[in-house]
């Protein structure tokens, strides 16, 4: 077995692609808070520099507003910092993390859009969610697009869900948070979680139809 | 198992949480019905590419504005 190369400011080489963000947790999250909650600020500088981009994105997503999103990443840091001493790590602390800058956005929508946020209204669950006329994706739809579009596309698309739907659906399926832990940020409960994922799932399915469908791209 | 009923389990089998006589009684269905397999397709690959994507690099600037509110908090500039 070979080290890693190192480049002359001991960094790995850049040819050593980072392992995703879900990946890394898993391994030294738990080592990195101990040290921070030690006292040792490069410890707690090196999960903020791992997470920023994810609670920017997170942040992003639930406003909708750039100047928020940033507001709120900033807050969720310095909340995060502030409070290290009470994380029990009962959870991950990214998960925890996440439902600091969940609360702060939260905070920061319904301050823009105050009759137009709750997350906790009744939603129907009609059986109008399912489309009659279906087209295959193929196997790998998003190929077809460069990186910087698909991030576009996703994006648009997910603005695009009302706050109830988008919410939970970053919550669940891009921060990867269980149902349960989902539940308890937004203080919502298990059946209301899962009835507004299914419902965001199956809308951002119909919006990517029209990038994915095969017919349209061969 | 029929068209209308899959709706209502396919939150819990997307998420394989269904016990096996559920789950099996979908994929009878999923095997004789193009639409629902269609669509538990396509809704896969949804929640399989939203999960996939990387967050994009923040701007200089925003990066730069969180470190200046850390270094305020934390006591000294980052390395
Ligand atoms: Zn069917």
């Amino acid at each position: 077995m070979s080290t890693p190369k190192m480049n002359a400011t001991g960094e790995k080489s850049p040819q050593t692609r980072a392992p995703l963000p879900s990946q890394v947790v898993k391994e030294d999250e738990p080592i990195l808070v101990a040290a921070a909650k030690a006292g040792d600020i490069s410890a707690f500088e090196t999960l903020v520099s791992r997470y920023e981009r994810k609670i920017f994105r997170l942040a992003q997503n639930i406003t909708q507003n750039r100047e928020d999103a940033e507001d709120v990443m900033q807050e969720a840091f310095l909340k995060a910092y502030e409070h290290l001493s009470g994380f029990q790590g009962n959870s991950r602390f990214y998960t925890w993390l996440v439902r600091i800058a969940v609360n702060q956005a939260l905070m920061k929508l319904r301050k823009r859009r105050p009759n137009q946020v709750s997350i906790d209204e009744d939603v129907n669950t009609g059986n109008d969610l399912i489309p009659r006329e279906i087209e295959d994706w193929g196997p790998s739809p998003e190929e077809r697009y460069k990186q910087s579009e698909l991030a576009g596309i996703l994006n648009s698309t997910i603005a695009d869900l009302d706050p109830p739907f988008r919410i939970v659906f970053q919550l669940r399926d891009i921060e990867e948070l269980s149902t349960e832990e989902t539940a308890e940020a937004l203080g919502l409960s298990v059946p209301a979680v899962k009835s507004r994922l299914l419902r965001a799932r199956l809308k951002l399915r119909q919006k990517l139809d029209r990038y994915f469908r095969r017919s349209e791209n061969q | 198992m029929n068209c209308k009923t899959l709706v209502v389990e396919l939150e819990d089998y997307l998420d394989e949480e269904l016990d096996s006589e559920l789950r099996t009684s979908i994929e009878v269905h999923l095997a004789k019905c193009k639409n629902c397999k269609l669509i538990v397709d396509t809704t896969k690959k949804t929640i399989q590419i939203f999960c996939n994507s990387e967050p994009a690099p923040l701007s200089e600037d925003t990066r730069h504005r969180l470190h200046d509110a850390l270094v305020k908090k934390l006591g000294r500039p980052r390395a």
